[in-house]
């Protein structure tokens, strides 16, 4: 899986990061789901809100905050946020573009649109904008082979995409427009 | 038009809403088992159904629930495997953004029968958006008294809830399913003991596809004779298949089991053909797991028999002239397709999938991505074809869990029956970086 959490320190939140109240209520419906004991279980969903409440990504401060949280060892949290691909262990942009890349979309034209983003955006997979705006990643089947080519921008899923589309895409979001249903 | 038992009402306005959806009969599998049902012959219909797990494996999913140690005083867990990930399955999700109700009206009649009071589905994370509608919909059950305490008067009671996964196919396998919602890493645990008796914190555990959960529901309605009557053999009831790849019409379909592959391809009820007029070049039936089969195996057997939507026919002639069912996950490749192209795309899917737990598959899903990545981009040379085979051999068998073979089948089933293409790529380096084999060879497919 690859990343690594060794970050330079320039790159490291400044402070310590704190949920909202409104997050810890949610954080702690997430942790009362599950029996008594049994809390780290909750780690995985805690780890999502984190990420979406701190930037987009996971720093050791956050990792280290989410453990106090849990009352587990910093050491459970990061093994954790290495193994699952889906959470960012170093800077993103404002916007991950996530391109499934995996045989069905393929068949249908995944490796163009990655090429496509990559030239609009003048970055390679893997890189962000300099404007911090957006960040380019492919990913493996997303469970959207019927509906591909597509990408996954946050909780939202873009189908059946073609240049056309994601022209209107890259607006969109360089707008603040989130919503825009592609 | 066959029969849909549980996507019938999947076009109907607000259906996501338990007031729509009980409108349409739901909940009474709920009612029907609490009310007039012991779990016993809750179990008893579902192993009358035949129903097989529908999440690639096939095995029946009564005899898995019998397998449920109940030991006194010890909580018992259902857990419904949302992780849909094998590429080319999206049948799941559909039925979850569409049904939800189903989803949930099924695992409360089989948390029923199995005695489980704390039941999880747990979603792979980049489903989000679909856990939302999952969550909402598990609030409305628990405003109807169909979760919670005293359901129905009946004295059971169960609370359900949902977990996200964080993007791993390997916890689409029980144990690695188990492990992350536990909060861990995914790595798949060392069977014996098998989840039925030690499962989610060390408790007898079931773990069973969205599909074959929300099949509990027809079955308890109707009667697992009712359902046993539907489909073919020991292929019963309805399956869900996600069609995808050069399909004129891709999509999630509900079929009785034994139509046959021809019509499901072709038929206009189906998926139309092949998209954009092109000819069949190869079909993946079930998921990018099972092997690959060449225009000629597709429609017929070896033997010239017809193909037939159900397990054994899909399977028949073995690893040699046969494929398998597996997750209903349906992949066409039209005629100008690379199949070492795609040989080293699903390839590299299992090498940066690999838990990275047992050494064959970690080294050996990495090595196989490497060479099929030169014979693909015009580095490879013959002994590489070999190579591979040899790979796949000191993989397959030899690790915890099945990811090891879902990686080495593939690539043998495609060097089986393409070997002639592997073998062009090789002497061919520059022409096949730039033309298809099968436009280069002249090559004339069966349809």
């Amino acid at each position: 899986m690859g990343s690594h959490v060794h970050t330079p320190i320039s790159e490291r939140h400044s402070e310590k990061p704190v949920f909202s109240a409104e997050k810890m209520v949610e954080v702690q419906r997430v942790i009362n789901e599950y029996p008594e004991g049994k809390s780290k279980s909750a780690l995985i969903r805690i780890l999502h809100i984190a990420e979406e409440s701190f930037g987009g990504w996971l720093s050791i401060e956050t990792m280290d905050y989410v453990a106090e949280i849990l009352k587990i060892e910093p050491i459970e949290v990061y093994e954790v946020a290495t193994f699952y691909t889906m959470f960012n262990v170093q800077p993103v942009g404002n916007y991950v573009f996530e391109v499934c890349r995996t045989g069905p979309c393929m068949l249908v034209g995944s490796d163009q649109l990655i090429d496509y983003i990559g030239n609009k955006l003048d970055i390679k997979v893997g890189e962000t904008t300099k404007d911090g705006m957006f960040t380019l990643k492919t990913a493996e089947c997303l469970g959207a082979c019927g509906y591909g080519p597509m990408l996954q921008c946050g909780k939202k899923y873009h189908e059946h995409l073609n240049p056309e589309k994601v022209d209107k895409l890259i607006d969109a979001y360089r707008s603040g427009n989130t919503n825009i249903e592609i | 038009m066959g029969r849909r038992l549980l996507l019938e009402h999947d076009n109907v306005p607000g259906i996501e809403t338990i007031e729509v959806y009980r409108k349409h009969g739901g909940y009474r599998s709920v009612e029907k088992a609490l009310k007039t049902m012991s779990p016993e012959n809750v179990l008893e219909e579902v192993q009358k159904s035949g129903l097989r797990g529908r999440g690639g494996a096939g095995f029946p999913t009564g005899m898995k629930w019998s397998f449920l140690a109940k030991p006194e005083g010890v909580p018992r867990y259902l857990l419904c495997n949302a992780d849909e990930s094998e590429p080319g399955t999206f049948k799941d999700r559909y039925l979850m953004e569409k049904i939800p109700h189903l989803l949930i009206e099924g695992m409360i009649t089989s948390s029923y029968a199995l005695g489980a009071n704390l039941s999880f589905i747990y979603i792979r994370g980049e489903y989000m958006w679909v856990l939302d509608i999952l969550e909402k919909a598990i609030a409305e059950a628990y405003a109807n008294g169909f979760l919670g305490k005293n359901i129905l008067g009946s004295g059971f009671d169960l609370d359900l809830r949902v977990a996200p996964g964080g993007g791993a196919y390997i916890c689409g396998e029980e144990t690695a399913l188990i492990e992350s919602l536990e909060g861990k890493r995914g790595n798949p645990r060392i069977k014996p003991p098998f989840p039925a008796v030690k499962g989610l914190w060390g408790c007898p555990t079931v773990v069973n596809n969205v599909e074959s959960i929300a099949a509990v529901v027809p079955i308890v309605n109707d009667g697992g004779e009712e359902y046993a009557k539907i489909g073919l053999g020991k292929s019963t009831g309805t399956k869900l298949i996600s069609a995808c790849g050069n399909l004129a019409r891709p999509g999630v379909y509900e079929i009785e089991m034994g139509i046959t592959v021809e019509e499901f391809i072709y038929g206009d009820e189906w998926c139309r053909g092949i998209a954009n007029g092109k000819k069949l070049k190869a079909c993946v039936p079930g998921g990018s797991s099972v092997p690959i089969l060449p225009h000629y195996l597709v429609t017929k057997t070896a033997a010239g028999e017809d193909r037939l939507m159900t397990y054994e026919s899909l399977s028949d002639g073995g690893f040699a002239t046969g494929s398998m069912l597996g997750s209903g996950g349906f992949i066409v490749f039209d005629e100008d397709q690379c199949i070492v192209r795609n040989t080293w795309n699903f390839a590299r899917f299992y090498a940066h999938e690999s838990c990275g737990q047992c050494s064959p598959c970690r080294e050996g899903t990495g090595w196989m991505e490497k060479v099929l990545h030169r014979l693909e981009h015009g580095q490879g040379n013959m002994r590489d074809i070999d190579l591979l085979a040899e790979i796949n051999k000191k993989i397959e068998g030899n690790t915890i869990c099945p990811l090891g073979d879902a990686a080495a089948w593939p690539v043998a089933a495609a060097i089986r029956h393409f070997r002639d293409e592997f073998e062009w790529h090789v002497n061919e380096r520059t022409e096949s970086q730039t033309r298809n084999y099968g436009l280069a060879k002249e090559i004339s497919f069966a349809r």
